[in-house]
């Protein structure tokens, strides 16, 4: 298993490489940082001021050696010019990773034990009233577009504080930029109050879409030979439901959870965008909107990171979940 | 409906009466068994044979009561006097592995993926013996793995399924089912889904089983070589009923059904002469709308008007014992598949088609060419 | 033996079926469509997603206020004159949804059509071929695969200058990987069947065989998942658009109109729940075709009536 784990991250560098490096030339031909810079100033820079912060974020080197520079800076912590002066990219990049980590891991924990809970029940008591009502809004919420959920999400929590007189739920940024009375206590629930919205947001699409995933599961496990065995074996429901049908059902979930990150720092983006979280959804689309092509790229970068790391944590889950996988 | 031989008196380990089972569906009701009753003994060895379709598993899974929810049931089944059906689940889960063990067709998919088989053997053993530790439970499930004929059993224990073949995974619930000494066990299609080398190793194994727990076994299969082999009395199911029903030498001796008699004739037989196999034709019947008359009709060559208005009740055939439902049983008597039905007359008039050389036409009846 | 035996034997051949309820040959398109359409949720949704295209490309030319000209009510609630009220400059939302679910319903649709056909070719090849070509081909779609969808539109996009087509292809230019490999999944299994066999011993060529034998029975997976990349496509598009990045004024999408109306859910509620409802009917009725059509295709489950 280790020297399989192995295997695969050296296998996944240069995965990596060539990810990122169509990455970097698509994103340096997306747009011009030079025109941009040129015309977005007030007042607007001399040629010379142009051609100056040209050279700064070396618009005129040839991509490939753009992409060589970057990359190997990168293993130095040097990340590259930004065309925001005095923006250290490397140290804001993980300073709002933190800040979106938060948010992903509490929304993927959320989704996960409930559409476990649901799925399972929607499974065991398939065809009921019950059951169509979650499958129903398994489907809604999966049409539901984020950005919308999340704006009325916003509203309700402000008609919410307003009802209750309480400032609990906060609907802009990941924590109050000042604290009454600043003990551990209320540091904590206020991280609480302003991560609740955003996280029912970022988990409500997962949720649907893992529930419908864990219920389809379940009821293939519920139908298969080996639990009907199970049963013929004398045991009773409750064991079988739980030690032959739950713990078979849940090895694929736990993968399709690990899979769907790309899903969810896409969904982080938005979510981010409306709860004004400075996290790194914030910091990519201010990346695109001023045309920063290394901002941009460190953020894919560790999007990328992100994504594969997942993909291969996915996998060996499954070989230590399910033994007619081994990798030897 | 006749029940074959009464059996409220002891001695009887397994009674089933009038059993039957229907399945709602989206288009109309299936009545998958339609009055099927049989009677097990102490030690007994009962084969029952059908086509697919027939309704011999759901019959099975009936005893067992682990049909859907949404099967309608009606009927009895008697275990050693105690009445199943209708009994709540947690009490039948108690007899379930312990009074009455099943054995299923798919061995491929019989056993849970992520636990060892010794795992699954000894879950079993401590479900139907509390206080049993979990050292002897293993001790124990090695010692059952090695009776069925599995070779190194204390390296086997921990193996998982997928490390074993399909005759070893199904001697493993054959090992499961036999572990608690149950009285009667089930063995549906058990060596249905395996190669005819592993077939009589795994049906030793089940002797295997029979012998040492002392329990009577049912044997379900539509093969009736198998059948021939391994029981001592036969139940031929068709369309959801028993249509006969005998010991094996009046079932392959003196059939008095024409169903029957069409499964025996269309077996090929390697030890007499070349002999043509006689077919039956067509396709069982749909279970969800069953005309009135005898199901079987369609496809007999025996087929008269009372065929097709009364389902024939299986009745006495010859003695006690032998009862068939037909309504000529009688004229049955001492009469082989090729007197009833057509040979195989397609074969060579097919060949004929395709080959280049001059072949002498068949024959329009080859019935009376074969009849003495 | 009797004369009546061997009268009843010799040849006569009774016809099975005079004797139960006749069964009619159906070919598999209509065996598809008829449990398509047994199917209540999805022939709804057909019906109500076929209405609001027909609304959609239809309606404007019958409607007499334009999405783009503003009219003298501003921020009106919806009534007669104007069904789905007017926003602060005085335009007719009823217009401007019209407008927006057209764009986003052009988009979504061009999506889903250039996704599937790159990425069903793609795994069609690959699938077919195997070995140093599948392995080369499926590299490079799971690279695409790795990048974030959202994110990498969005930073295309910025490009883009609005257009709904360079919208919809950077779009298509990243969900065509996952048609690809469920295609290439089907294609490997159906190699292995006799059809492909017999097709090479009748002398077909290769790209006779892909066209014409394995991707129609490939259909299955293909159509399903087109109809769910009309969903995906409709809301990555309005997401899109919502952060700033997709469809561009003058032109409108159901996206914009929600992140132009953000501030106004107090005070215009009808500005942000209308266009929000179109976006999750198109998504929601999509869902259900192809619930429908999954089912159509491969109907393993039993219904049991209750």
């Amino acid at each position: 298993m280790l020297a399989y784990t192995v295997r695969r991250i050296l296998v996944s560098i240069p995965v990596l490489i060539a990810s990122t490096f169509i990455v970097f030339l698509v994103v340096v031909n997306a747009g011009d940082p030079v025109a941009n810079f040129a015309t977005s100033r007030q007042p607007r820079p001399s040629p010379a001021a142009i051609q100056a912060f040209a050279r700064h974020i070396h618009a005129n080197e040839p991509a490939v050696q753009r992409y060589w520079n970057w990359i190997t800076g990168v293993l130095h912590g040097d990340w590259g010019p930004s065309v925001q002066p005095n923006l250290d990219i490397g140290h804001d990049l993980f300073t709002r990773f933190r800040v979106t980590l938060t948010l992903v891991a509490a929304a993927m924990l959320i989704a996960l034990v409930l559409a476990v809970v649901f799925g399972v029940f929607s499974a065991i008591r398939q065809y009921t009233a019950a059951d169509y009502t979650i499958t129903f809004f398994g489907f809604l919420f999966l049409a539901m577009p984020v950005f919308w959920f999340a704006v009325l999400l916003k509203q309700a929590g402000i008609w919410f504080n307003e009802q209750t007189g309480s400032q609990f739920l906060g609907t802009i940024g990941e924590k109050s930029p000042y604290l009454e009375v600043d003990t551990t206590w209320n540091e904590f629930t206020d991280r609480i109050g302003h991560l609740a919205l955003p996280t029912i947001t970022l988990a409500l699409v997962s949720f649907a879409s893992w529930t419908r995933y864990t219920r389809a599961s379940m009821l293939e496990v519920l139908n298969s030979d080996y639990v009907r065995l199970a049963r013929a074996k004398g045991l009773r429901r409750r064991t079988v439901m739980v030690r032959h049908a739950l713990r078979t059902a849940l090895i694929p979930l736990a993968t399709v959870t690990a899979l769907d990150i790309a899903i969810i720092l896409g969904g982080a983006v938005i979510t981010e965008t409306i709860f004004q979280w400075h996290g790194m959804g914030e910091m990519l689309v201010e990346s695109a909107a001023t045309v920063d092509v290394y901002r941009t790229m460190a953020w894919l970068l560790l999007s990328a990171v992100v994504v594969i790391g997942f993909n291969l944590i996915a996998d060996l889950l499954y070989a230590v979940l399910d033994p007619r996988i081994r990798y030897d | 409906m006749t029940v074959i031989g009464k059996g409220e008196e002891s001695g009887a380990v397994l009674e089933v009466e009038d059993l039957s089972v229907a399945f709602p569906t989206e288009d109309g009701l299936v009545r998958a068994v339609r009055g099927v009753g049989y009677r097990l003994d102490r030690g007994d060895s009962l084969g029952i044979v059908g086509e697919s379709g027939s309704g011999k598993s759901v019959t099975a899974l009936a005893v067992m009561g682990l049909l859907p929810a949404t099967a309608r049931v009606r009927g009895s089944v008697r275990f050693e006097g105690t009445e199943l059906l209708g009994l709540p689940d947690a009490r039948l889960s108690e007899l379930r592995g312990s009074g009455i063990a099943m054995i299923f067709q798919d061995p491929m998919t019989s056993l849970n993926p992520v636990y060892s088989v010794g795992y699954q053997i000894a879950e079993t053993l401590r479900r139907h013996n509390p206080g049993l530790k979990s050292r002897a439970a293993r001790a124990r499930a090695v010692d059952l793995l090695g009776t069925v004929g599995i070779p190194s059993p204390e390296r086997r224990v921990d193996n998982y399924p997928h490390e074993l073949s399909g005759g070893m995974r199904q001697r493993v619930v054959i090992a499961i089912a036999m572990a608690n000494d149950p009285d009667v066990i089930i063995a549906d299609e058990p060596t249905t889904a395996l190669d005819v080398t592993v077939q009589a190793q795994i049906l030793d194994a089940l002797e295997t089983a029979r012998a040492e727990t002392g329990a009577a076994l049912v044997l379900i299969t539509h093969d009736l070589g198998v059948v021939a082999g391994h029981s001592d009395r036969v139940a031929v199911m068709y369309a959801g009923r028993i249509v006969e029903t005998g010991s094996v030498e009046d079932i392959f001796y003196t059939p008095r059904m024409p169903y029957t008699l069409g499964l025996l004739g269309s077996l090929p037989r390697m030890d007499r002469e070349e002999e043509r196999l006689t077919p039956i034709t067509g396709s069982p019947p749909s279970l969800l709308n069953l005309p009135p008359g005898c199901p079987f009709a369609p496809r007999c060559p025996l087929r008269r008007e009372a065929c097709d208005t009364t389902e024939p009740a299986l009745r006495k055939a010859g003695h006690d014992l032998h009862l068939s439902a037909c309504h000529f049983a009688d004229e049955l008597v001492d009469t082989g598949a090729a007197e009833v039905f057509d040979a195989v007359g397609a074969d060579s008039e097919a060949l004929a088609r395709f080959a280049d050389t001059t072949t002498p036409p068949p024959h329009s009846t080859t019935a009376e060419e074969d009849s003495a | 033996m009797t004369d009546t035996e061997a009268a009843g034997s010799a040849g006569t051949q009774l016809p099975p079926t005079e004797h139960e309820f006749t069964i009619t040959q159906r070919t598999q398109t209509q065996l598809v469509l008829r449990r398509f359409l047994r199917h209540r949720a999805a022939m709804v949704s057909l019906v109500v997603f076929v209405l609001i295209l027909l609304w959609a490309f239809i309606g404007p030319h019958l409607w007499h206020y334009s999405y783009q000209k503003y009219t003298p009510d501003n921020s009106q609630a919806p009534s007669w004159k104007h069904p789905f009220g007017t926003n602060a400059s005085g335009y007719d939302a009823y217009a401007q949804v019209m407008r927006g679910t057209q764009t986003s319903l052009k988009i979504a649709i061009l999506i889903a059509l250039g996704s599937t056909l790159l990425g069903a070719v793609w795994g069609a090849v690959a699938g077919f071929y195997r070995g140093f070509v599948d392995s080369t081909m499926m590299r490079i779609a799971d690279l695409v695969l790795t990048l974030p969808l959202f994110a990498i539109a969005l930073v295309i996009s910025s490009r883009s200058g609005g257009s709904w087509y360079w919208i919809a292809a950077v779009i298509a230019g990243l969900t065509w990987a996952y048609v690809a490999r469920v295609v290439r999944a089907t294609v490997l299994s159906l190699r292995e069947k006799e059809f492909v066999e017999a097709a090479k011993a009748l002398g077909a060529s290769d790209a006779r065989i892909i066209f014409r034998h394995l991707l129609p029975n490939s259909l299955g997976p293909i159509i399903v998942n087109a109809t769910v990349l009309v969903a995906t496509g409709i809301l990555t598009e309005t997401a899109l658009s919502f952060v700033g990045f997709g469809v561009q004024p003058p032109d409108t999408s159901l996206g914009l109109l929600v992140s132009q109306a953000q501030t106004a859910v107090d005070t215009r509620p009808w500005l942000f729940y209308i266009p929000g409802a179109f976006i999750i009917a198109i998504a929601l009725t999509i869902n259900f075709i192809g619930d429908g059509l999954r089912d159509a295709f491969d109907p393993r489950q039993q219904r049991v009536r209750q």
